[in-house]
């Protein structure tokens, strides 16, 4: 291990493109003499890692997190590294972590390569909104955190948890599938609406509603801007919006009476759901049950 | 010619004269002083950092040998991240102060930019493109290229705009500045326009990382990259710097330059070239940084005066300065997290200009 230091260091000061191969190979390197002793001093990117850290009960040995960590509160404690795709290497290795968990969001890849050259060990986890993937990060953290056992004990949870939050939307659900329209907005000025392959579309296909903006054989993929003339067109009969969005807008009457959806079936019949932060709701973390028997709940209560 | 114009061109007039003389004392001493804070901000910058290394243990830890476990991972923040940012800081200082000083002095005018003729919108829509459209439209290249696919596509779109913006302003080995300057201000809008369209196609994760390229940063600074780029930077710099003498006879104005024995079309294209070369390198590298290029050389003649043989070594000293300090700065003050180099310069720029256009507002007339 310490020749293959000296040789990357020698390639890298000569310029050569080929260090940037060799970079990897110290990372890997630490990763197999790690393997024999859990990691003690762990950084996270990523919000719902964090809560797969926490809900292992594992908390202890975090020591640094992302902006997007907001839950549990103690997760709001720990020193801060930015926000997860804005990473710093130097800033990120100044904590001396021997383990970093990062989502699939996290980067830049050149920062993530530097901090695995650096000897730090760099677990990617979660590509897809869709319950496999939450269980992947489950049993991912678990894995790096050596902690299996307990690992296993929180999956079986989850995935009874998730039954039974499957077997309530089944119960709730109405014969006719409700449209409903997701609306994002971060600032209050410019409001975005779900296409698929979203984390909000997929929340509302579990939640066996039909997602407004593909509804009619169309649609796209990712967020667009809402105009308020396909507002109308989207014909949502549930405005489904996260909690710092609505607050972002300036609560429920600005949101009903803004162009276009104040003309849909939606507004006229005061159907919003806006009760979770965009954590619980599109997270896709281990309280993914929890957020949609509550989705279930206000969509068809 | 050097008879006629002794001290425009080259060496020291028959008898020089005693402000001569103080202002030749001055300028040597500039130069002098500002290589030195160089040094010791170069150093500076590689003592401090978020990681927190003992300044008394970096040449223990340079030396090659066997190390603890902490010690290598202190080596290798040392080596591999932070003084390759360091150096890249440098590159992109004495980069931008170069290609700003040449350009002030083809255009004859201090508040000239490398920005100015489209070079870096044309970096920016190359990287934008990439970021966007480039799963789609050239995915093989991507997978050869990597993660240094968009710094590639910067490079080729400020390459690709310097030599639109050169085609439509020279005709028959003649090169209309006023045109060069037209068309810049053309390609800038239709850039913009064109970057514009890709925000609003882009999804929200090409959003984000588009977003934080055009905010600049020497975060990506690696030694693969710094070997690509170092020697563009180093040629143009020297192209740039052979013609200073050319480039003083130019102030004069043209046809002026031109009696003289100066080829000055062959300069300004020559000139023209090695800027966009320069600036396509280090904003591929580095996404969008702005004012350092206009700072810089705009500081030296303030103090040094107009001579291109001064002002361009002293703005390539100066501007690694600024640069490192304000790297310095965005990787520090808010450690472990890390600010936009971009937003940096421009906050310590932006303010610099306006002082700079109210001190000139009596030349303008005003």
């Amino acid at each position: 291990m310490k020749p293959l230091i000296d040789v990357q260091r020698r390639l890298l000061l000569g310029g050569s493109a080929a260090g940037l191969l060799l970079g990897a190979l110290p990372g890997l390197a630490f990763a197999k003499a790690d393997a024999a002793n859990p990691p003690r001093r762990v950084v996270v990117a990523g919000g719902a890692l964090t809560e797969v850290v926490y809900a292992l009960d594992a908390g202890a040995v975090l020591i640094g997190a992302d902006t997007t960590s907001t839950y549990p509160a103690a997760a709001q404690a720990l020193p801060k590294m930015g926000y997860q795709r804005a990473l710093s290497a130097e800033g990120v290795l100044s904590l001396h972590p021997d383990l970093l968990l990062a989502s699939a969001d996290a980067g830049p890849p050149a920062t993530l390569q530097q901090i695995a050259a650096a000897g730090v060990r760099v677990i990617r986890l979660g590509e897809r909104h869709d319950v496999n993937t939450v269980r992947e990060k489950i049993t991912g953290v678990a894995a790096a955190l050596e902690l299996a056992a307990r690992g296993k004990t929180l999956l079986q949870r989850f995935d009874s948890d998730w039954e039974a939050a499957l077997a309530a939307v089944q119960k709730q659900r109405p014969a006719k599938a409700p449209r409903v329209l997701f609306i994002l907005s971060n600032s209050g000025t410019q409001a975005m609406v779900a296409g698929q392959e979203t984390a909000a579309d997929a929340m509302i296909r579990y939640a066996g509603a039909i997602n407004a903006t593909s509804a009619d054989g169309k649609g796209f993929k990712g967020y667009k801007p809402l105009t308020a003339e396909s507002a109308v067109n989207c014909a949502p009969d549930i405005l489904m919006i996260a909690s710092e969005s609505l607050a972002a807008i300036g609560g429920m009457e600005r949101l009903l009476a803004s162009p276009g959806l104040s003309l849909t079936p939606a507004a006229r019949n005061r159907r919003v759901v806006a009760g979770m932060d965009s954590l619980l709701l599109l997270g896709f973390g281990p309280r993914l049950p929890q957020a949609l028997t509550q989705l279930s709940a206000q969509l068809y209560g | 010619m050097s008879t006629l114009f002794p001290t425009v061109l080259s060496g020291p007039a028959p008898a020089v004269r005693a402000p001569e003389l103080l202002r030749k004392g001055r300028q040597r001493m500039v130069l002098a002083g500002l290589s030195l804070l160089l040094v010791l901000t170069t150093l500076l910058c590689a003592a401090l950092g978020a990681y927190q290394i003992d300044p008394w243990r970096i040449p223990l830890l340079l030396w090659p040998g066997e190390l603890s476990m902490a010690d290598a991972q202190t080596r290798a923040v040392l080596l591999d991240i932070r003084l390759p940012r360091v150096l890249l800081a440098i590159l992109v200082g004495c980069g931008f102060g170069a290609a700003g000083s040449a350009m002030q002095a083809l255009f004859r005018n201090p508040l000239a930019d490398p920005g100015l003729i489209g070079v870096s919108s044309g970096a920016a829509l190359g990287a934008a493109l990439t970021i966007v459209l480039g799963t789609t439209l050239w995915p093989d290249a991507l997978r050869v290229a990597g993660i240094y696919a968009p710094m590639l596509a910067a490079f080729i779109g400020a390459l690709a705009v310097a030599m639109l913006v050169y085609r439509i302003a020279a005709a028959r080995g003649r090169l209309a500045l006023p045109l060069l300057l037209l068309a810049g201000i053309a390609i800038n809008a239709i850039v913009g326009a064109a970057i514009g369209l890709l925000i609003y196609v882009a999804s929200d994760d090409q959003l984000r990382t588009l977003t934080f390229w055009n905010l600049g940063s020497l975060a990506g600074a690696q030694w693969s990259l710094l070997a690509v780029a170092t020697p563009v930077v180093v040629f143009s710099i020297a192209a740039l710097a052979r013609h200073s003498a050319a480039l003083n006879a130019m102030l004069l104005g043209e046809a002026e330059a031109m009696h003289l024995g100066v080829p000055v079309q062959a300069i300004k294209r020559q000139v023209l070239i090695a800027s966009a070369l320069c600036v396509g390198a280090l904003v591929a590298c580095t996404g969008a940084i702005g004012f350092i290029g206009l700072v810089a050389p705009h500081c030296i003649r303030l103090v040094c005066g107009p001579d291109q043989r001064v002002v361009l070594p002293g703005a390539l000293l100066f501007g690694a300065v600024l640069t490192l300090a304000a790297d310095l700065i965005a990787r520090t003050v808010a450690a472990p997290v890390e600010m936009p180099l971009g937003i940096l310069t421009a906050l310590l720029g932006g303010p610099f200009f306006m002082v700079l256009l109210w001190r000139r507002r009596g030349q303008l007339g005003l």
